[in-house]
C-alpha cells in the first residue's frame, strides 16, 4: 500500500461522492413537487429499453469475433437463453440454463 | 394455533394468518433477484479476493462495497488506491464511469415519485442490476410499490456487500471453478431486454440502445465505450422524438 490510511480513505470518499452525484442528480433536478418537463419524461419512457440494450452490448464488449473461439460461447448461450425465454417466459429458467450452458462451453468445450 | 381475528387487516395469506408486510415484500422480490444473487456473489467475491491481494483487508472491502457501492468503479478504484494520491482524479473518474446512472435516474423519476423517506435509500442503492429489475418488474397486488422496490434494492445491496466480504475473508477456500458464472448478469440483461422490447412501444428504443452501443464499441474500443454510447443513444432518441 503506497497511500497512507487517511489518503486511502479520501480516495474512497472521492469515489463515493462521484458515484452518488450521478445517482442523485436527476432526482435533485426534478424533485417530487416539481413537474417533469415533457422531454425528460419522454426520455424516462424510452431510456430503460435503450439502456438494457446498452448493458447487453457492454457485457459483451471484450468478446472478439476474429480470434478463437469467435464469440461462439456467448452467441450460443444467448441464442439458447433468448429462445428459451421467448418460449417459456421464465426468467430464472432462462438465465439458469443460459449460465450453465455458458460455463460448460467456456470450461469444457472451447478450451 | 392462531386465534381468529375478525379485524384482521387486509393482505393476509390464503391460510388465514397475516404475514408481516415486510416479509410479503421480500417474498415477492426475492425471485426477481436470484440472478443478481448469483452474479454478485461471484463478482463480489472476485473483488474481495483482488482487494486482499493488494493489501486491503475486510474493513476496506466493507467500506468500498457498503459505502461506495459502485460495482465496476470499485474495481477501477483498486488502481487508484495503489497509485499516487489523486482524489480529484478519483472523483472525476468515478463520475465518468458511473455516468450511466444519470439515465437510470431519469428513467426512475416517475416510478420513485412520492415514495417519501425510503426514496434516498432507493437512489443510493440503484445499481445496474437493481435498475434493470425495477424498470421491468411490477409488484403483486398485495405488496405496496415502495416495499417492493425497497426489498429488491436491499436484497441486491446485501448480495454485493456479502459477496465481497466472502471473497475477502474466505477467497482462498473457494475451490470450485466459477469461470463463466458471472454470465448470469449478462443473462439477466438479455432477458430484461427481451421483456422491454416485447412491448411494441419500447421496441425501437431497445434497438437504438443495441445499435448505438455496438457502434460506440466499434469506434471507441472496449475500454471507453459507455459515454460515447450514451451520447449516441441520447442524440438518436432526441432526433426521433416525434416518432417514438
Amino acid at each position: 500500500m503506497t497511500l497512507t490510511t487517511t489518503q486511502a480513505l479520501l480516495i474512497a470518499l472521492a469515489v463515493t461522492a462521484g458515484a452518488m452525484l450521478t445517482r442523485f442528480l436527476p432526482f435533485l433536478l426534478f424533485p417530487d413537487n416539481r413537474p417533469v418537463p415533457k422531454i425528460v419524461s419522454y426520455l424516462g419512457r424510452t431510456l430503460p429499453a435503450a439502456m438494457m440494450g446498452l448493458l447487453v452490448v457492454y457485457c459483451l464488449r471484450n468478446v472478439s469475433v476474429t480470434t478463437a473461439p469467435y464469440g461462439l460461447p456467448e452467441l450460443i448461450s444467448i441464442a439458447v437463453l433468448a429462445a428459451l425465454h421467448l418460449w417459456k417466459r421464465n426468467v430464472l429458467l432462462s438465465i439458469g440454463v443460459g449460465t450453465v450452458l455458458y460455463m460448460v462451453l467456456v470450461q469444457v468445450v472451447f478450451v | 394455533m392462531t386465534k381468529t381475528n375478525q379485524n384482521r387487516p387486509a393482505g393476509g395469506n390464503a391460510s388465514g394468518r397475516t404475514t408481516p408486510a415486510w416479509r410479503r415484500a421480500l417474498t415477492a422480490a426475492f425471485p426477481h433477484t436470484v440472478p443478481v444473487l448469483t452474479g454478485y456473489l461471484v463478482l463480489g467475491a472476485a473483488y474481495g479476493v483482488l482487494m486482499q491481494s493488494k493489501g486491503f483487508g475486510a474493513p476496506w472491502v466493507l467500506l468500498m462495497s457498503a459505502v461506495a457501492f459502485c460495482g465496476s468503479m470499485q474495481f477501477a478504484a483498486i488502481t487508484l488506491l495503489t497509485s499516487a494520491f489523486d482524489p480529484l482524479g478519483a472523483f472525476i473518474m468515478s463520475v465518468m464511469v458511473n455516468a450511466r446512472h444519470l439515465f437510470y435516474g431519469v428513467s426512475m423519476l416517475e416510478k420513485y415519485r412520492g415514495l417519501g423517506g425510503v426514496k434516498p435509500i432507493l437512489i443510493y442503492t440503484l445499481s445496474d442490476e437493481t435498475f434493470s429489475i425495477v424498470s421491468s418488474a411490477e409488484p403483486p397486488a398485495d405488496v405496496p410499490r415502495k416495499s417492493f422496490y425497497l426489498a429488491i434494492s436491499l436484497l441486491d445491496y446485501v448480495y454485493w456487500v456479502g459477496g465481497s466480504l466472502l471473497g475477502s475473508l474466505a477467497g482462498q477456500f473457494i475451490r470450485f471453478d466459477t469461470t463463466g458464472l458471472d454470465f448470469a448478469l449478462t443473462g439477466l440483461f438479455v432477458v430484461l431486454f427481451i421483456e422491454q422490447v416485447s412491448d411494441p412501444r419500447s421496441r425501437i428504443s431497445g434497438i437504438i440502445g443495441i445499435v448505438c452501443t455496438a457502434a460506440a464499441r466499434a469506434i471507441f474500443g472496449a475500454d471507453q465505450l459507455v459515454i460515447p454510447a450514451m451520447v449516441l443513444v441520447l442524440a438518436v432518441l432526441l432526433i426521433g422524438r416525434k416518432k417514438l
